[in-house]
């Protein structure tokens, strides 16, 4: 599998993430097919260790995902940001992920986006691989 | 009791594209185990190896959250709906 990012969809993440440092913050990647052309911030309700983990209830995930779907899009993964720390997946990522989706990580230092890197969990649960990223230019 | 069971779209792959499966059985917990047995590939991702419901799936009935209720044990009536809602959640390490 591949992730395309839009121009718009790839600056939202990016803002979203810069905004929010030194805490990890969450999002929905919509679209078709594998072309992400919307990125939805949600709220990251892990109020505990917001700078290491991130948490999305269950009933703000699904309402936030029913008015994406009506509007005639799919959602194709998430987005999350890994203040101060690569951006590979984490055990804590791969033990939550969903399957069937692209887990975007953006590694955040000192409050400026740096490396990018995209996940997909396999069937089995074993390992998230990684999966490769194209950014459309604007 | 025939119940429907409403699959997110992250699980559809797993029941050959179905958003909506329906079974017979008397408990929330008996319902999960009857969706498994028809789509097995469904299992790794709803409970963990020691059988537990994964953290991340929340099951309501109707529009309650099962651990209001009796959580897997909640009795079920005819034409019941169980909603499978994932919640995210991740971390760096
Ligand atoms: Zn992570």
């Amino acid at each position: 599998m591949a992730l395309t990012l839009s121009h718009d969809a790839w600056c939202a993440v990016t803002a979203h993430a810069e905004a929010g440092y030194p805490h990890e913050v969450v999002g929905i990647l919509a679209g078709r097919g594998a072309r992400a052309t919307r990125a939805v911030p949600l709220r990251n309700e892990n109020a505990e260790r917001p700078a290491t983990r991130y948490r999305v209830d269950g009933l703000a995930l699904f309402r936030a995902e029913a008015a994406l779907e009506a509007d005639g899009l799919e959602v194709l993964g998430y987005y999350h940001s890994h203040p101060d720390h690569p951006s590979a997946a984490s055990d804590e990522d791969r033990e939550h992920a969903l399957p069937r989706r692209s887990y975007l990580i953006v590694a955040v230092h000192d409050g400026h986006t740096h490396t990018h890197q995209s996940w997909r969990l396999r069937d089995d649960r074993s390992v998230m691989d990684e999966e490769p990223v194209t950014l459309e230019s604007a | 009791m025939n119940v429907s069971i409403l699959v997110p779209s992250a699980l559809r792959g797993f029941t050959a594209g179905a958003a909506s499966v329906g079974v017979q059985a008397p408990t929330a917990g008996e319902a999960l185990d009857a969706l498994v047995a028809k789509h097995p590939g469904l299992a790794p991702h709803l409970r963990t190896p020691d059988g537990a419901l994964r953290s991340f799936v929340n099951v309501y009935r109707n529009d309650l959250d099962l651990r209001g209720l009796d959580g897997l044990a909640t009795r079920l009536a005819d034409g019941d709906t169980l909603i499978l809602v994932p919640a995210i959640a991740g971390g760096r390490a």
